[in-house]
């Protein structure tokens, strides 16, 4: 397989390569929720679910799509947004480890899109204040989507944490499940760390706790208990180090651009 | 599992029209209801606002009913305003 792209090692040497590093953070991260969303199509528990996640899928890889163009933008050599999001090995990929964890079950999907969808919500809402124009733009109509994949997401919360024992015990296992890797989220990469001090990107510290205040809500009212914290160590969105769940994902999604190279539809 | 109760979604295209129902949704909740017309219903930007009912609610006449409800308004063209002349300055109707 020929490699297209090179970004060899992940230490932002400029603010160009963290400025790239970070534009790839956060559009890996909705390119791979939105591959994984996209895998309930045709099978979710009910014909609306099957519609909204199908919606919410959609939202994503629009918003993978904005982050990329503007990468082409600013790339250092020519590519284009399928170079970039289907010609990638896996270390090159910096989406956090959560996003690709398997759907699961559909408590499993809902805990994982919840923890995620609020630190969006967060994240975002900083971005779209952010003094580089660009960015402030994508990040504002972002948000609008964000706002109800956050509020889709703790409704289901509420109603199977709070709703038949069966729901309320699934629904604690899935969070169980997930929750380590929502915390990749907070631990700041390189690239996360020189955008901060570029005042583009927010201090990370604060989203956490913002996210934690609103989780632990949450999770209450739902009448859940807020799981133990283990392993939060995961280092996808600085080294592209993966879960074993990644190789898989990426085989799917890369197929049909790896076979037939500059296919358009 | 169960089957979930069925609600009927109205829509309003736009402000200053009224709501036109445009199907139903099957939901637990009143919120899940409006959640999932919106997700199924106006997602082609269809709408700027959203109601449901649950469909339990909605009294429907008797399809046996037809020919005495209906039938008779059938040839009693003089009820359409038509019959009147318009001035021509009246625009609008």
């Amino acid at each position: 397989m020929s490699k297209t792209f090179d970004t060899s090692t992940p230490s932002p040497a400029s603010t160009l390569d963290a400025k790239i590093h970070y534009l790839f953070q956060l559009a890996d991260n909705a390119l791979i929720m939105g591959q994984r969303l996209c895998e309930w199509t045709g099978v979710a528990p009910e014909l609306e679910i099957d519609l909204a996640l199908c919606n919410i899928a959609l939202d994503h890889l629009g918003q993978a799509n904005a982050w990329y163009e503007y990468l082409v933008e600013i790339y250092p050599h020519p590519t284009d947004v399928d170079q970039l999001a289907f010609c990638r090995d896996e270390h090159q990929y910096y989406n956090i480890t959560l996003t690709e964890l398997p759907n699961g079950d559909f408590a499993q999907t809902i805990a994982k899109m919840a923890l995620f969808s609020i630190f969006n919500y967060y994240l975002h809402d900083a971005l779209r204040k952010c003094p580089d124009a660009r960015i402030a733009a994508i990040a504002a109509r972002s948000y609008k989507e964000i706002q109800y994949h956050r509020r889709y997401t703790s409704n289901w919360i509420l109603r199977l944490g709070d709703g038949t024992d069966t729901s309320h015990e699934r629904m604690q296992r899935a969070l169980d499940i997930v929750w380590d890797h929502a915390f990749e989220a907070f631990a700041p990469s390189p690239a996360d760390r020189i955008m901060h001090q570029h005042g583009i990107a927010p201090d990370l510290e604060q989203i956490k706790s913002l996210w934690e205040h609103e989780v632990h809500q949450l999770l209450h009212k739902a009448t859940l208990s807020i799981p133990e914290t283990g392993f939060t160590g995961y280092r996808a969105k600085s080294d592209g180090i993966h879960t074993e769940h990644m190789g898989y994902l990426l085989a799917e999604m890369q197929y049909m651009q790896r076979r037939y190279p500059n296919l358009q539809w | 599992m169960k089957e979930w109760p069925l609600w009927e979604v109205f829509i309003r295209s736009k402000n200053g029209q009224y709501h036109k129902h445009v199907g139903s949704v099957h939901a637990t909740d009143a919120q899940m209801a409006i959640e999932h017309a919106r997700d199924t219903y106006t997602r082609r930007n269809e709408g700027v606002s959203i109601w449901v009912v649950p469909s339990k609610y909605i009294t429907a006449s008797d399809p046996e009913d037809e020919d005495m409800l209906f039938e008779p308004a059938k040839d009693k063209v003089y009820r359409h305003p038509t019959f009147y002349k318009l001035p021509d300055d009246v625009k609008n109707i």
